[in-house]
């Protein structure tokens, strides 16, 4: 009796007590999780392929990139100093999600460039090719927002999408002084890192100090040939940034398939413990059962 | 604290190196060659470009781009438009919006093109229309042009 008693005073105090799982609810669980693992192994193997396409698209657009902003580099051109230019930035991404932290890079990026630019008194425009990084950007930085480009990521990037950007961005009006596109150069398969590659506009350049050496440039050879290295830089942007996007979805989509296995795995485990408990449980009552009658 | 391999490296740029990046977006056909002479068709002419030439910039118009190696060949490439950049230190970069070895263009449909965009002038209405079967024209006829 004592002992009874005391039982009842050493009842633990939970406030909500979970039932045990029951064996349907583990199989349903279960079967969600198989398929969510398929999924996410199929969506890895789409990325590997879209990747392998991409990465051999990258090299000559690559050379050809770096070949643009030869110029930029060898001329050491630069936007005159402490005056208060314009500028624009380009972000590329795409429309996709379920690719890590490839949106969000370019998004801090361009924060973290907003905000310098804006400290320093500076006027700042920015352009995004990309769904998502337009969703990123609208809710804090949304007066910053020049244009947007949607359905992007779905095909791999030409020449065409590049030069469409470009023939928009300069129709808007904006005169800018220098810029940046900002992107996601690809490193290898595991890694990437936001990288910018510079841009400029006309005046910039033609009034540059080291320009003088370079014979026989009139305004109209000049204007074509920014317009031509603006689509130039952002092709470049675009093709990386789609190399990137597609390594980092299939690292994304790998581990998220081998979360799920690890999840069945315990929860098979689970489910041959909860269904041994269940028969025995059913054995004690038939056995309680049966002693009570005899 | 220099030691003799930078002054030696300092006598050897006597002749500045004439190297040759000539690609199109997706195709590098050239990456730093090392080449003797390149003739372009740009929009204020067809020039030559050899070691030492002056720097400048210039767009390309519809032409033949011309490559002389090293060893005396020539390659021949038709181009639709671009830029050419020659810097100070004697590096050309032939940007191509397209490019083609003269070999994978075949006359019989440049022709056919041609007469297309041609007729096709008649019948254009604005500015912008009349822009654009301009430059099929120009582009076709360059095309014919070359591989005769």
């Amino acid at each position: 009796m004592f002992a009874r008693t005391s039982a009842l005073v050493f009842l633990p105090q939970c406030g909500q007590v979970r039932n045990m799982a029951t064996l349907k609810d583990i199989t349903i669980r279960l079967k969600s999780i198989k398929n969510i693992q398929k999924i996410t192994k199929s969506m890895k193997m789409v990325a590997a392929a879209k990747y392998a396409r991409a990465e051999r698209q990258l090299k000559p657009a690559r050379v050809y990139g770096n070949g643009a902003g030869a110029l930029y580099e060898k001329a050491e051109i630069k936007a005159p100093e402490g005056v208060a230019n314009k500028h624009l930035l380009i972000g590329v991404s795409s429309d996709r999600g379920l690719c890590g932290a490839v949106h969000s890079n370019v998004a801090k990026a361009i924060k973290a460039k907003i905000a310098n630019l804006t400290g320093e008194g500076k006027e700042v425009m920015v352009v995004n090719v990309g769904d998502k990084l337009r969703n990123i950007l609208q809710r804090t930085h949304g007066s910053y927002l020049l244009l947007s480009c949607k359905e992007v990521g779905r095909k791999p990037p030409t020449f065409t999408d590049a030069s469409i950007v470009a023939t928009e961005l300069l129709n808007m009006g904006y005169e800018f002084d220098q810029g940046a596109v900002i992107y996601n150069r690809f490193r290898s398969v595991i890694s990437y890192k936001t990288d910018e590659k510079p841009i400029f506009s006309i005046d910039t350049v033609a009034n540059s100090e080291n320009m003088g050496i370079y014979d026989d440039i009139d305004a109209d050879v000049l204007r074509n040939y920014q317009e031509f290295a603006l689509v130039n830089t952002i092709y470049f942007g675009l093709k990386e940034s789609t190399t990137s996007e597609q390594s980092a979805r299939m690292t994304a989509m790998d581990s998220a398939s081998k979360n799920a296995s690890e999840m069945i795995d315990k929860l098979t485990l689970t489910f041959n413990r909860t269904r041994q408990a269940v028969i025995t449980k059913e054995l004690i009552e038939i056995i309680s059962g049966a002693a009570a009658l005899t | 604290m220099f030691g003799k391999g930078f002054w030696w490296k300092i006598m050897k740029i006597g002749t500045p190196k004439f190297t040759l990046l000539f690609g199109m977006k997706n195709q590098v056909y050239f990456k730093e060659a090392s080449v003797k002479q390149v003739d372009v068709p740009t929009l204020t002419g067809a020039f030559g470009i050899l070691p030492a030439h002056v720097p400048t910039l210039q767009v390309l118009r519809p032409g033949v781009v011309t490559v002389f190696n090293d060893d005396g060949s020539a390659a021949k490439f038709f181009v639709s438009s671009g830029s050419i950049t020659v810097n100070a230190d004697s590096s050309v970069q032939l940007l191509a919006e397209e490019a083609f070895p003269l070999d994978q263009l075949d006359v019989a449909a440049a022709k056919a093109n041609l007469e297309k965009a041609q007729s096709e002038m008649a019948s254009a209405s604005d500015e912008a229309a009349r822009a654009e079967v301009q430059i099929n024209i120009d582009a076709n006829e360059a095309i014919v042009k070359a591989l005769e």
